[in-house]
């Protein structure tokens, strides 16, 4: 038994959009994972619990929202055609939309946390020894904080290759477009073709299994460093 | 060329336990101890030097360079100020080596007059055998000389440290304290010891700035701090004067040193240093006696001749604290007010001061 192409343009289209969505999170997120750590401002909190409702939410609740959101009534969609981007549902950047906030906590919060952890100390030592702010950030806490920044890596990679709900919301099904390899297990299943639900199912599996045996190696050979 | 480099400052800040606001004036060389108990802002004050305490308002100016007048609008950021900094629990970079830790500062020092060199710095801390671990493989004293030396490497005009030897054990304190009375003359930049350790104030310090709830109770040299009878330095279990001294000649048969100062010679165990040597000796007031006359039938080996400055009550029941000069010394005295009243003194008699014990540093 081989993947048919279908399966094969499920899979390059799912890591397209997991790299995408990583990199993005990771440019975006450690901004905000920064603010969450440093900040004493009242509504931190507020925005604390925004970054962590992904976790809880069904995924079909954030995609529908997002659907509307996104629509060409919706507030996101009226600004996303009035700057010539067009409607972003069904789209492949409304996958990329839907995926930053659908694993926003996983890249956010371990990076946050890491932050934390490093505390305010390194920071000044930097700053005595005539470090700008942007030099610290980069030699000290950017290597300080790298167990934090993998486990957001992989986490944000992971989940992200991991999605169904949220992308049959807004990404509905169109091949080379938004058809991910969890859709393409889904539609397989419905086509009871289980042979090939096994192959992509089985190779999820095992790649979601390898990645976090990786990641725990990883920060184990770290820590013991 | 020589630089007036004297610090100036005069800081506030409200802390939620604590409204520290202080004031001084610095010599240029020299250590200065910031001394006081927990909790009177000794910290605080040399955070807020160092520019790290950004609610802080004041002014602080290094000789001509002003660091920060809030009253202007000026304030030099942390990393724009030429200090060092030595924080009191070990602050290495856990990702570097030592001597990536030491690269890190020299690559971002201020060029100055008389620059530290990656060796020197190495070879004063003793730290050559350490250059490639990793800070977690050293210990407590060892990761505080790497500290030091990082922050002279930052290339300094002002070195601030912060009890950089209380998470240090006693022998490795003592090798860093060695190295630390050096510091003064080989970097000619003042130096601000914050500690609550009159061991450690009283050997390293110049000048000593007495704190106390936020607040400077005194200062000035530190003799003169510590022998104050106004202030509470005079009348705890510690008090005493230190005393700057030279080795004038070794006894070897007796195993005793001579050491002169500008009151008269002490005889000591012998002091490993040789002579010439400046010392300081440090007199605690219970180890002082007082005679009227020179004793010959005594074992107390140090007799010196004194006037009586001051007679002044002393918290311990039933005693006293006698402020005596001796020559352009100072020293304290704590006697019975029973052997007070029956020897007759007064303020300005002349009597003899029976040093007990000294402490040679």
């Amino acid at each position: 038994m081989t993947p048919t192409p279908a399966d094969l343009d499920a899979i390059w289209l799912t890591l397209r959009l997991a790299g995408t969505v990583t990199v993005l999170l990771l440019l975006l997120g450690t901004p905000l994972a920064w603010w969450l750590a440093h900040s004493r401002a009242r509504w931190r909190g507020v925005v604390n619990a925004l970054v962590a409702l992904p976790l809880i939410l069904p995924p079909t609740v954030l995609g529908f929202y997002l659907l509307v959101a996104l629509g060409p009534d919706g507030p996101l969609g009226q600004l996303t055609r009035s700057i010539g981007l067009g409607a972003l549902p069904f789209t492949f950047a409304g996958l990329v939309v839907g995926s930053l906030i659908y694993s926003l906590p996983f890249v956010v919060q371990p990076i946050r946390d890491a932050f934390i952890a490093i505390g305010p100390r390194p920071l000044e030592v930097a700053a005595t020894l005539g470090a700008r702010p942007l030099d610290a950030f980069f030699s000290v806490v950017l290597p300080l904080a790298r167990p934090g920044f993998l486990t957001a890596t992989v986490l944000g990679f992971a989940h992200t290759v991991g999605e169904f709900g949220v992308v049959l919301m807004i990404g509905g099904n169109i091949p080379g477009e938004t058809r991910v390899v969890a859709i393409q297990i889904y539609d397989h299943v419905e086509a009871l073709e289980y042979a090939q639900a096994h192959w992509l199912a089985g190779g999820l599996l095992l790649f979601s299994f390898a990645v976090l045996l990786a990641l725990h190696t990883l920060n184990d050979r770290q820590a013991r460093r | 060329m020589s630089r007036d480099d004297a610090l100036h400052f005069s800081v506030a800040i409200d802390l939620p336990q604590l409204r520290v606001e202080a004031e001084a004036a610095l010599p240029a060389r020299g250590v200065t101890a910031l001394f006081g108990p927990s909790g009177s802002g000794k910290t605080t004050v040399l955070r807020l030097l160092a520019g790290l305490e950004t609610h802080g308002r004041g002014r602080i100016a290094l000789g001509e360079s002003v660091w920060q007048d809030d009253a202007n609008g000026i304030r030099l950021p942390t990393h724009r100020r030429p200090i060092g900094y030595v924080f009191q629990e070990a602050s290495l970079f856990a990702h570097l080596t030592v001597r990536d830790n030491l690269a890190f500062a020299l690559k971002r020092a201020r060029t100055t007059e008389h620059p530290v060199g990656f060796d020197d710095a190495v070879a004063w801390l003793a730290i050559d055998h350490l250059l490639d671990r990793r800070p977690e493989r050293l210990s407590g004293g060892e990761r505080q000389r790497v500290a030091i030396a990082r922050a002279l490497l930052a290339q300094p005009r002002l070195l601030l440290m912060d009890e950089p030897l209380s998470a240090v054990d006693a022998d490795g304190r003592d090798a860093i304290l060695d190295t630390l009375e050096q510091l003064p003359e080989r970097l000619g930049i003042p130096i601000v010891y914050v500690s609550h350790s009159i061991e450690e104030v009283s050997r390293l310090a110049d000048h000593l700035v007495l704190m106390s709830a936020g607040r400077v109770l005194a200062s000035g040299p530190l003799n003169t701090v510590f022998t104050r009878c106004d202030l509470p330095l005079a009348h705890g279990a510690h008090a005493g004067a230190v005393l700057q001294a030279r080795v004038a000649e070794h006894r070897d048969t007796e195993h005793l040193s001579c050491l002169r100062f500008d009151g008269g010679q002490l005889l000591v165990s012998t002091v490993g240093r040789p002579v010439g040597a400046a010392v300081r000796v440090r007199i605690t007031a219970r180890d002082v006696a007082i005679a009227l006359s020179a004793p010959t039938d005594s074992s107390v080996v140090n007799h010196l001749r004194a006037v009586i400055s001051a007679i002044s009550d002393d918290p311990n029941p039933g005693h006293c604290l006698v402020t005596l000069q001796v020559g352009a010394a100072v020293l304290l005295a704590r006697i019975t007010v029973h052997s007070c009243h029956r020897l007759a003194l007064a303020p300005g008699m002349a009597v003899w001061a029976l040093v007990k014990g000294v402490a040679v540093r």
